[in-house]
């Protein structure tokens, strides 16, 4: 395993055709991190054409495709990689397009560490193909080309609603729509696009960016209709028996702020991650006054939690101008559930992090305004039924950390409002909708589902490969119809 | 977009509008709420359904100008549009026959307070109104409010129109007049200082009463949770669980914090938005 020689350019063609391997991938020219730490402009700038040939060109061709069957929406990564390690990015991105509509959102957020590039047979000895990276080459080439629309199907004449316009609902929509259907989206917000508009920030996921895949979609002759809450303005038994839907895709991913249920948590400056993202992404509350919606951020913040949106919510704070942004997590560094690039840039931008440490009260001035939060130190016991160590509380290790602002990034759970007003539509304890995985059939006839909604809060590309799943099942039950 | 089709000019700061908003008047009940957003750069701001027209597919709504946004919105003017503006959100008041429903509205709490007294009556309630404002000025729809409530009471703080009072003066009156135990509801809504009188009194005589929260909203629909309140020392989330709680239940002191937590940043908003406003060129004033 580890214990050989490092690989060596110079002594690899006994084993390898030199010739072809790379071993390290381009590196991802970025924003310094002492600048970035103030600004919300993307921190990854791209690859310019050449990097992204090259980095193409570092792929073997391998017979049996393992990075492909590491994608959860198997787009032909080697086909697409020959295409472009050919300058041929117009055929790339196409090739791309055939199983993935949201390209240059998955280019930069999915975790290809775990799933194509873990697979990648260069990654093996060496590091893999930056396959993300080229994928968000040859999509943002794209979107400043000028994007081809594919050939949408004759009308059908079926009509199909799609609740909610995160990933798995615009999927879903598009799938449906080149096969001809009539579709609208109907979407709570403002603005379509879910997490994509209001979780993951700017920095990550340029909104302009997700607005021009949106855009792209709409010239499929997808409707969208925005400030349309399902639940409340209809529901989805009135979209069928009222308005002429044939079936129904339920996309409406886990928008529920999960709170820890400690005392002090309703203080002024105790925001739930998704008000403290919203209020950022999209209200674009980090150019108050010139947008309307304001937020305060106090000098340290601490986020609890160690996920993504944990990651997020603390670079985010930096952004706005905390002096000190705190992690704060119940296990160690290992345990992290976040993306291990995101530590990492977290980490280079001065997030900070307090490790085994939970707070079991916050405090507050005469105002309401928190002051400071009451922390107990863990350690780690033995594994849990998942095999990830437990950690367990040491009595008596209370200490105070004062803080300005705290952010509560400890999960969200599916919203209630569409599960509520449909009837004999099955939902799990937690609250998520029952679908299968394989169809995405709900317990009611003619209503699929999938995304968040249904698997918790997961990926972009998880959710996607759902409203792909989901798009496949109604084009079939509409024409046994 | 959504088109303003009438405005009415209440008093230099309670403006009535009626919007063309056919989605959410085909579906709303009194108690529920929209939020709205004037231009791309706004806020989303709550405010109550006032009235609606499911046949002519309108919403009317009513607000005060307390800060930047409904100043905004208060220099627009029918055939201007509003650039989103979604509902019906929350729960609708709950509605039945209890026998006799005290109906508060402070200042323009009224309007909110219309569409429920109306609602109460015609499900065959005794509905008893009181409506009151500061000064003569700022009182609106005494004649809808008549014809909503069985019986309607008048009062201004400085007595400069019908009688001198709060409305818990009127309120108090009412209860010893009419007897406690032959009142089984109250339901008031107004500025939160008001709504808080109101319960410390009904406390008293221990008359159930039901107010709805104006917290601090993002969203609108359960995901930010900014909106928490203790109800019963339970949090809530007043945009999906409310806006009408149970008035002795609720912390108000928290829900008056939370409200206040961003004040500074309001104060900054509105004057910019002040001193843009005052420019000379023909911007027409702000956006
Ligand atoms: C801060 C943050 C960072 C993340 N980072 C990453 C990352 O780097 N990589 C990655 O792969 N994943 C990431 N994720 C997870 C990923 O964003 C989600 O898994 C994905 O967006 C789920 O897609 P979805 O379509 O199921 O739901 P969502 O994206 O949640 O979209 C659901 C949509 O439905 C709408 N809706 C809800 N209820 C209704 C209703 N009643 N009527 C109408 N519309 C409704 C919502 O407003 C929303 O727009 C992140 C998540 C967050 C919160
Ligand atoms: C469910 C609900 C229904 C409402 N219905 C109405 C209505 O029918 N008519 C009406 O005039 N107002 C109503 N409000 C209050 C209205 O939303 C606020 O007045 C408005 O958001 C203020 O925005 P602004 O930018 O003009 O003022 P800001 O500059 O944001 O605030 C100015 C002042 O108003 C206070 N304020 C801000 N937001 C709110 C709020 N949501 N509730 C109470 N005070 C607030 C601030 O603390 C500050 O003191 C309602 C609020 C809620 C939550
Ligand atoms: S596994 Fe890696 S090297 Fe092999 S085809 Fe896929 S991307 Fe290319
Ligand atoms: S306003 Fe966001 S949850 Fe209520």
């Amino acid at each position: 395993m580890n214990d050989g020689p490092k690989p060596r350019p110079d002594n690899a063609p006994k084993t390898q055709p030199q010739s072809k391997i790379v071993p390290q991938k381009n590196p991802m020219p970025a924003q310094d991190p002492v600048v970035r730490s103030k600004n919300f402009n993307e921190v990854a700038l791209g690859y310019s054409p050449e990097t992204a040939i090259a980095e193409a060109k570092r792929c073997l061709q391998c017979k049996k495709e393992p990075c492909r069957q590491g994608c959860p929406v198997e787009v032909d990564i080697p086909a697409f990689l020959k295409l472009a390690s050919q300058g041929d990015f117009a055929g790339a991105i196409a090739k791309i397009k055939e199983k993935n509509a949201l390209p240059a959102v998955c280019g930069r957020v999915c975790p290809q560490e775990t799933q194509c590039e873990k697979y990648c047979t260069l990654g093996k000895k060496h590091e893999p193909v930056g396959i993300g990276r080229v994928e968000r080459f040859c999509a943002d080439w794209e979107l400043a080309t000028g994007v081809k629309i594919p050939e949408v199907a004759p009308p059908t004449g079926f009509k199909v609603a799609v609740v909610g316009s995160g990933p798995a609902g615009l999927t879903c929509a598009a799938d449906l729509a080149k096969l001809g259907h009539k579709v609208t989206v109907f979407e709570a917000l403002h603005v379509p696009g879910g997490v994509l508009m209001y979780g993951i920030p700017e920095f990550r996921l340029p909104k302009a960016v997700v607005q021009a895949e949106v855009e792209n979609l709409k010239k499929l002759g997808v409707d969208i209709e925005v400030n349309s809450v399902v639940g409340k303005f209809t529901t989805v038994d009135q979209l069928m028996e009222e308005e002429g839907y044939d079936a129904v895709f339920i996309g409406t991913g886990a928008g529920l702020p999960y709170f820890m249920n400690i005392p002090g948590e309703n203080l002024c400056g105790v925001y739930s991650a998704n008000e403290f993202l919203t209020r950022t992404n999209l209200m674009k509350a980090y150019q108050f006054p010139d947008w309307d919606t304001p937020i305060k951020i106090g000098r340290k913040v601490a986020v609890l939690g160690g996920g993504n949106v944990a990651m997020d919510a603390a670079r985010t704070a930096l952004r706005l101008g905390a002096e000190e942004s705190w992690i704060v997590y119940r296990r160690s560094e290992k345990e992290l559930p976040a993306r291990h690039e995101e530590v990492e840039h977290a980490h280079e931008e001065g997030v900070k992090f307090a490790f085994l440490t939970s707070p079991t009260k916050i405090f507050g001035d005469d105002n309401g305004v928190v002051t400071a939060m009451e922390c107990l130190k863990y350690e780690l016991g033995d594994p849990d039924a998942s095999g990830r160590r437990s950690p367990v509380p040491i009595p008596g290790s209370e200490y105070v950390m004062e803080v300005d602002t705290v952010v509560v990034a400890i999960g969200q759970g599916p919203n209630p409002l569409v599960p509520r007003t449909t009837k004999g539509l099955e939902v799990s304890k937690k609250g998520n909708i029952v679908a299968n995985l394989e169809t995405g059939a709900t317990s009611k006839t003619g209503v699929y589902a999938g995304g968040d909604v249904v698997t918790g809060a997961a990926t972009v590309i998880l959710a996607m490969g759902a409203g792909k799943v989901g798009a496949r099942s109604i084009h079939d039950y509409l024409s046994k119809k | 977009m959504y088109k303003i089709l009438e405005k009415e000019v209440f008093s230099p700061i309670i403006k009535l509008m009626v919007v063309e908003a056919p989605k959410v008047a085909k579906s709303c009940q009194a108690g529920q709420f929209v939020i709205l957003r004037i231009h791309e750069e706004g806020e989303r701001i709550p405010l109550t359904i006032a009235d609606f027209d499911r046949k002519k597919g309108t919403i009317t709504i009513v607000f005060q100008e307390v800060g930047k946004t409904t100043e905004q919105l208060g220099a627009m003017e029918a055939g201007d549009y509003i650039k989103d503006f979604v509902g019906p959100l929350g729960l609708p008041s709950h509605i039945e026959n209890f026998g006799t429903v005290l109906v508060v509205g402070g200042g323009v709490g009224i309007a909110p307070v219309h569409p429920i007294a109306r609602e109460l009556k015609n499900a065959g309630n005794h509905v008893i109104g009181v409506i009151g404002s500061r000064t003569k000025d700022l009182m609106f729809w005494e004649d809808k409010m008549r014809e909503a409530c069985s019986e309607l009471h008048v009062t201004t703080d400085d007595g400069s129109y019908v009688r001198k009072g709060f409305v818990t003066d009127v309120m108090k009156e009412i209860i010893e007049d009419t007897g406690k135990d032959n009142i089984n509801l109250v339901l008031a809504i107004g500025p939160q200082p008001m709504m808080r009188a109101c319960c410390n009194l009904t406390k008293e005589y221990g008359l159930k009463t039901i107010v709805s929260l104006n917290a601090l909203m993002v969203d609108g629909t359960g995901m930010c949770g900014c909106c928490r309140v203790s109800v019963g020392g339970v949090t809530k989330f007043v945009c999906v669980d409310g806006p009408e709680f149970d008035g002795h239940e609720v912390d108000w002191l928290e829900l008056a914090r939370r409200g206040a937590y961003f004040r500074e940043e309001e104060q900054r908003a509105r004057e910019r938005a002040k001193e843009e406003h005052s420019c000379q060129c023909e911007c027409g004033g702000g956006k």
